[in-house]
């Protein structure tokens, strides 16, 4: 009796259902329009893009403007760049927040709960507060336009996630797991390594998406670090692109698609995963 | 009496190699965390008491800096500082209210929800460089797709040179940030309703609630603490927005859309007023924890 009710209910209101679908259907296709918008005017020539054919399909596919993309653009070095950057900034992110987070949670000591307090302070300090002095302290070090300019600042703006991700995934390891290796007569540094780090793979997968799409799209140090065009990422080197081909807007939509495609790629395959690794990062923050 | 003693010396010598490994352990942490961010922060709050241009010594002038910001109109930084208000205002009352609706309408079971809730989080995705060129090309006042379909649309009267003038600049910067992470706010709340117990929904049900009532009184009540959290997160991002900014107008036409961060970059490399620039940072972390506090503050209040 009761289940049918509440199937007329559910059921009362298919008007409903049909504007929410309309809604639904309406505001994926606000999002989905731009990327189908930059896929498509980056093999579009301007004749095509400034009138004939604004949104469609390319009539002639034009694979040239990704040539002028590498080329002219540089595209080709910026994209090794940002692979570069991103993949240190996220190991040594990795590789401190998993030491730090062992001594958090797996030793006694009675200062740990402050300590953990004082890391996730990171968690709201804004980028730009430390810009002014780590700026002039590089600049004065001559340490500005090199890769790690970008890889040590990148890593340490990352590290307070990455030390609140780990820790999730490292409560719930046992901690019969410690005390059985003590018994066999592992050290502190013997469980962590031979232990510990091994079970955190999952917790990699997450704090490493976290991480990379962090540095992937940084601008802000990449734009005021970095000035020569031989270690710009790809966001900068977008910027300085746009900058010179203002009138032609293929080779820029090229340069959009190839900044974006890993970002696409990775998402399709692993669209939980990555979800999953937000909503980690931010339950707490 | 000495075997005591050894047994001690051994304890201390014990507690001493535990702390060097904790020490150790946290060492890598530490440095990043202290060298990159605490350090300078502190740096940032001693020269923001003094005029600086970054490479002489810089002599203390208390709150000199602090005082010109809010009253010199030269710098900005009152149209700045309004410009990311007026940022977070649209963040918390258009951009939440979007991905609250989105994320209970999603959480309640339609087909393809794991499709719109992979749609809706891409743009988060995307750099804001990507972003903001491609509002670039829909803003162009030749042969933009605002311009032109406008023109299509026989309204040519409406059409602007969208991020050139000044009473349209803001609002073309505006938009795509809002757009952007509507996606990001919905798919936390979304987590959320998701968290809410099926029995709860369905006890609401038999009593004979619609859909909306449950969402109203029973799953809005629940992911408060989320909704909180995006208010926070909305609020302390637009105080620090940076990147649609640069991309888009770089705080032309005539600095009317400046932002803090904009204006923070403009003391580094137009002025050369370091101290200024460090005021400005200090600023903005005292804002981002003054809101956040207030924020959490006016949540605890209503319950």
């Amino acid at each position: 009796m009761q289940l049918e009710e509440r199937y007329t209910l559910k059921k009362s209101n298919p008007a409903i259902k049909v504007l929410v679908y309309i809604l639904l259907v309406i505001w994926a296709f606000i999002n989905l329009f731009p990327i189908y918008f930059m896929f498509t005017f980056s093999l579009k020539s301007n004749e095509e893009i400034f009138g004939k054919n604004i949104i469609g399909l390319p009539k002639e596919w034009l694979w040239s403007n990704y040539v002028s993309a590498m080329k002219t653009g540089n595209m080709g070095l910026y994209f090794f760049n940002s692979v570069l950057v991103t993949v240190f900034s996220i190991a040594i992110s990795i590789m401190a927040a998993m030491m730090a987070t062992y001594a958090l949670t797996r030793i006694k000591w009675k200062a740990a709960g402050f300590t953990n307090a004082f890391f996730m302070l990171g968690l709201t300090i804004p980028l730009q507060a430390s810009i002014v002095p780590v700026y002039v302290v590089l600049s004065k070090l001559h340490w500005l336009n090199h890769y790690s300019t970008l890889i040590i600042p990148y890593s340490a703006f990352t590290l307070s996630m990455s030390i609140l991700i780990c820790t999730g995934f490292m409560v719930d390891i046992p901690y019969d797991l410690d005390e059985a290796a003590r018994i066999d007569g592992c050290g502190l540094w013997g469980t962590f390594f031979r232990i510990i780090a091994p079970l955190l793979k999952p917790a990699l997968s997450t704090i490493g998406i976290y991480a990379f799409l962090q540095c992937w799209n940084e601008f802000m140090f990449a734009n005021v670090f970095i000035s020569d065009s031989k270690h710009r990422t790809l966001p900068v080197g977008i910027k300085a692109l746009s900058g010179q081909h203002t009138t032609d807007w293929g080779p820029i939509g090229a340069a959009l698609v190839i900044a974006t495609f890993p970002t696409l790629l990775v998402y399709i395959f692993l669209s939980r995963k990555i979800q999953d690794s937000f909503i980690a990062g931010a339950v707490k923050g | 009496m000495a075997e005591n003693k050894t047994i001690q010396t051994k304890k201390s010598h014990k507690d001493f190699r535990k702390g060097l490994d904790i020490f150790l352990f946290l060492l890598p942490a530490i440095l990043l965390f202290v060298g990159i961010l605490i350090a300078p922060i502190i740096v940032s709050v001693y020269r923001s008491f003094q005029d600086w241009n970054g490479f002489s010594e810089g002599t203390f002038i208390g709150f000199e800096n602090y005082k010109e910001l809010f009253t010199n109109g030269s710098i900005k930084w009152m149209v700045a500082l309004k410009n990311a208000l007026i940022l977070a205002f649209f963040s918390v009352f258009v951009q939440l209210p979007i991905s609250l609706l989105l994320a209970l309408l999603l959480g309640r079971k339609y087909k393809g929800e794991r499709f719109f809730l992979s749609v809706y989080f891409m743009p988060v995705l995307i750099s804001t460089v990507v972003i903001g060129q491609l509002w670039l090309k829909i803003y162009n006042p030749d042969y933009g797709l605002l311009n032109t379909a406008l023109d299509a649309l026989h309204l040519s009267d409406f059409k602007h040179v969208w991020v050139g003038e000044v009473e349209t600049a803001l609002g073309s910067v505006i938009v795509p940030t809002v757009w952007q992470y509507i996606g990001y706010h919905m798919l936390l709340m979304y987590a959320g309703v998701k968290g809410v117990s099926p029995d709860l929904r369905e006890a609401a049900m038999i009593d004979g609630a619609t859909n909306w009532q449950v969402d109203r009184y029973v799953v809005i009540p629940i992911i408060k603490p989320v909704i909180r959290t995006s208010v926070i997160f909305a609020v302390t991002g637009s105080l620090k927005t940076y990147d649609l900014v640069r991309i888009l107008t770089e705080g032309g036409p005539f600095q009317t859309t400046e932002v803090p961060s904009t204006l923070l970059e403009n003391m580094l490399f137009l002025r050369n007023r370091y101290g200024m620039g460090s005021t400005i940072s200090v600023m903005l972390i005292l804002l981002c924890f003054a809101f956040s506090l207030a924020i959490s503050a006016a949540f605890k209040e209503k319950d």
